[in-house]
């Protein structure tokens, strides 16, 4: 476990032991639980419980954050009244709430999730703690000053997203090795809509929770499952499109075009090259589905290349290949820029017109698998690396090498 | 084209949604405020309704405007969540004929209205002077089951005119059936109950901040959903534009079967809608009548392009086929029958086809689809050894396999889908070019068996 992750889970560790032993200290027996408690932490466990996946492999619990947020922001179940629960008890029932939604997860073998249950923790914890001192002012909790509310709770909801964003992507950064900055703006990117439905989400249940009393809890979660079941219809569709063109991309393998797995070998590299090189995660996606397509026009030949290595035929031959390939996924009519990446695949990296960096990548990448294949021979590799790297002043881009260099020295470390 | 019964249906709805308005009067109560609310929940409900995203591939949009509705209703009666429904007519939505236009501010109206009148006779919270406007923390919880009925009351009457409309522009036909297939109706009946709770949270809302804040308020996460719900119909569009291209590409090889994956394909969908297959099975059946031959790559193309008669080992090739194709689509996330469709497409009724020899109910249900509208194509298209067969020809000789090669229930209902929808032939692909080496036997040719040569 990097120390990232491990900072995270000992902050938000200690926070629900400090919520857990306030809550001990303050209870006496017999147990009197409050109903919003109660309440909020049912809903924090359901809303753990359907947890989404988001594209890109993020997991995300959008209704147990709307239901913490609105825990930590709750400023009455009547109009008038203000409830007077503290910040260490929001953080109490987040943390039940998760703990209890999560069992299923763990039960089902499926994994726990606890980096995101972590990061979602902390947050609501900050915004508990700005908060709930508030809730107690006239300011905050009289009808007639609803403008006053309305605006710090946004100004809070925007802070607790972007906190837990930036958390997301400092973990993420560590765990694929991107650059802090790409990351954090990829996070924002794919993050920014459920953000936005989780804090007026929030927003909402706070203010027709002082009218409607915790009966909002049950009528606003039809709502959230409509935006759910949209949201986990998108990401779905999303996996087995990839899913598909990966496997749709091995039919050159079947057909004994090309050597079984070098489709998948060539995408994974290519796709940890752009990210060395700074790439973001739309243009990333767009290079994996290039690189794993990359040999498609090879259908359109009628007899296989021996051995399907591509980097052993004359450059025309190369080059009609790619236009074809390229034809047959504009033929798609929706990945233009794959196609563009597709048919300059083999084009010199320093000739004109220039290649796009995605061609550029998956030259190398390409390359260096037809000569390394799925061996994890040292030599083999320093080798390849070493003929790539002769050949930047014309054919590969010095670039492109070096980070190439660089992702395959980690995966042989990683290896050994 | 609008039927001249579409034109008497519309016409009924909406005089019956004017005079319902006009013969209900408004109570006393309603004062100024009542039409300044009524305007901001027609603005709501018209910056819902204009932007409507498919739900499913086809036809149907989802808009979450019963939301503006419901809260009409709490907030202001029948004769108000019929107004604010009414509003539907002047849609910006670009294209829609006035007809439809009419009948949706109708429909709108009187589902709003029926609405209304169910949640006033249910509901005992309000005073009895002035039935409407926005709750009581004290009206809690006893307003959730009439708010509750009238959601319910809401969906129904907006499904059964809308069932109604479709009824009167197809003539006969399993219309609800075709609802259900073609917009996934349950995930509309959900998303439209979903979005009509939300209606009685925007009434809460009202009660605590004025109405045009609580307005700007629920559009965020109704436009959030609204993106979600598009983005994934654009990724569908795309998934199934990346499939049938990559489907393409493995059949450019062979100069007369383009297309034959698309067609398969349309042909397995026209017999899924004809016995009424839910939408999800649909799906995975089209996907598998595109991807049926993909298999065919693992066949050396020497071997389906020999004239001659087969020799065991090429003909054990091609039996292969089904297995490799299930090789290369066994990762993708499908419906297992997917893939049992393509594996089992060559499997005959009388249990003499392959991989398996499986006879009768043995042979998965999507197989025995793929396997009729295979054959039909092959027998519709150019071959090298023969003219392509007419429609008639081709349906002759699918009553002749029916009961020993097909299944009979499966040539029923595709003679009848042909029947209903028609059949779109292959493009005639008369001459190939003459340096392009062709297929000169056509594995799935149910009137040309492949000759093998049988060995001593």
């Amino acid at each position: 476990m990097d120390s990232g992750r491990l900072l995270l889970l000992a902050v938000s560790g200690m926070l629900a032991l400090a919520a857990f032993a306030n809550l001990a200290v303050t209870t006496r027996l017999p147990v009197k639980l409050p109903a919003p408690a109660v309440a909020f932490g049912l809903f924090i466990a359901l809303g753990e419980l359907l947890r989404l996946a988001l594209p890109g492999g993020r997991e995300a619990a959008p209704i147990a954050m709307a239901g913490a947020m609105a825990y930590a922001l709750l400023v009455g179940v009547k109009v008038g009244v203000p409830t007077r629960h503290t910040a260490l008890q929001v953080i109490a029932v987040a943390a039940i709430g998760m703990i209890l939604g999560a069992l299923p997860h763990a039960a089902a073998g499926r994994p726990l999730g606890l980096t995101g249950m972590c990061t979602r923790l902390v947050t609501v914890a900050c915004v508990a703690f700005i908060f709930r001192p508030l809730a107690h002012q006239p300011a905050i909790y009289e009808k007639a000053h609803w403008w006053v509310a309305l605006i710090v709770m946004t100004l809070l909801v925007t802070l607790g997203w972007l906190l837990e964003t930036l958390i997301g992507a400092l973990i993420r950064a560590d765990d694929v090795g991107a650059k802090f900055s790409v990351a954090l703006w990829d996070e924002m990117r794919v993050q920014w809509p459920l953000g936005a439905a989780v804090g007026s989400s929030a927003i909402i249940t706070v203010f027709a929770a002082q009218i409607m009393g915790l009966s909002e809890l049950a009528v606003f979660l039809g709502p959230l499952l409509v935006t759910q079941i949209a949201f986990r219809r998108y990401a779905g569709i999303r996996a087995t499109y990839l899913q598909t063109v990966r496997s749709l991309a091995s039919v050159t393998e079947v057909g004994g075009y090309v050597e079984g797995g070098h489709s998948r070998r060539v995408a994974k590299l290519a796709v940890a090259v752009g990210r060395e090189l700074g790439m973001a995660e739309p243009d990333l996606l767009d290079l994996e589905y290039a690189a794993l397509m990359h040999d498609i026009g090879q259908l359109s030949l009628l007899d296989p290349i021996p051995g399907g290595a591509t980097v052993l035929v004359s450059a025309a031959d190369q080059d009609r290949i790619a236009e074809l390939g390229a034809a047959v996924i504009r033929e798609a009519g929706v990945l233009n820029e794959v196609a563009e990446l597709v048919r300059c695949q083999n084009w010199p990296s320093h000739g004109q017109p220039e290649p796009r960096i995605g061609s550029k990548i998956i030259r190398a990448a390409n390359a260096f698998d037809d000569m390394v294949g799925g061996s994890t021979d040292r030599d083999r590799t320093a080798a390849a690396l070493e003929r790539l790297r002769m050949d930047t002043a014309v054919e590969y881009d010095a670039e492109v090498v070096q980070a190439l260099t660089e992702v395959a020295g980690r995966r042989l470390s990683s290896r050994l | 084209m609008v039927s001249r019964i579409a034109w008497l249906y519309t016409a009924l709805v909406v005089c019956s949604a004017v005079a319902l308005v006009a013969v209900t009067p408004l109570p006393p109560g309603a004062g100024s405020h009542f039409w300044i609310d009524l305007v901001i929940l027609q603005l709501l409900f018209l910056i819902c309704a204009s932007t409507p995203t498919p739900v499913a591939a086809r036809q149907s949009a989802w808009s979450p405007s019963s939301a503006a509705s419901l809260a009409a209703v709490v907030l202001l009666g029948p004769v108000g969540a019929a107004l604010v429904g009414a509003v539907a007519v002047v849609s910006l939505r670009g294209q829609l004929r006035l007809a439809r236009r009419l009948f949706n501010g109708a429909m709108y109206a009187l589902s709003g209205y029926l609405a209304g009148q169910a949640f006033a006779a249910l509901q005992h919270s309000y005073p009895a002077a002035h039935p409407f406007g926005p709750p009581l923390a004290r009206y809690f919880p006893a307003l959730l089951l009439p708010f509750a009925a009238a959601a319910v009351v809401h969906v129904l009457a907006n499904l059964s005119l809308m069932w109604g409309v479709l009824r009167a522009n197809r003539g006969s036909g399993p219309v609800l059936g075709q609802m259900a297939m073609e917009s996934s109706l349950p995930l509309l009946l959900v998303s439209d109950l979903g979005s009509a709770a939300l209606g009685l949270v925007i009434a809460a809302l009202w009660a605590v901040m004025p109405g045009w804040m609580a307005a700007a308020i629920v559009l965020i996460p109704l436009f959030v959903a609204r993106w979600a719900m598009g983005q994934f119909a654009e990724q569908q569009r795309a998934y199934a534009a990346t499939m049938a291209a990559l489907c393409q590409a493995v059949e450019t090889k062979d100069f007369y079967t383009r297309g034959h994956s698309e067609r398969v394909s349309r042909g397995s969908g026209m017999i899924a809608r004809q016995i009424s297959m839910r939408a999800e099975r649909a799906e995975a059946l089209t996907f598998a009548g595109m991807l049926h031959d993909v298999g065919k790559l693992g066949v050396p193309t020497k071997v389906l392009q020999k004239t001659g008669p087969l020799t065991e080992e090429e003909y054990a090739a091609i039996q292969l086929h089904p297995m490799r194709g299930l090789e290369i689509v066994r990762e993708i996330g499908f419906l297992n029958e997917a893939l049992a469709g393509i594996m089992h497409h060559h499997e005959r009724i009388d249990g003499r086809g392959y991989p398996m020899g499986f006879a009768g109910d043995e042979i998965p249900e999507f197989a025995r689809v793929i396997a009729v509208a295979d054959a039909f194509d092959s027998i519709t298209s150019n071959r090298s050894y023969r003219k392509a067969r007419s429609i008639a020809q081709g349906v002759e000789e699918l009553r002749k396999g029916a009961g020993s090669q097909f299944d009979p229930v499966i040539v029923d209902a595709f003679i009848a889908a042909l029947d209903r929808e028609g059949w779109k032939l292959a493009e005639p692909a008369d001459a190939p070019p003459d340096d392009q080496i062709v297929t000169a036997q056509d594995h799935d040719d149910p009137t040309a068996p492949l000759r093998v040569i049988e060995s001593a």
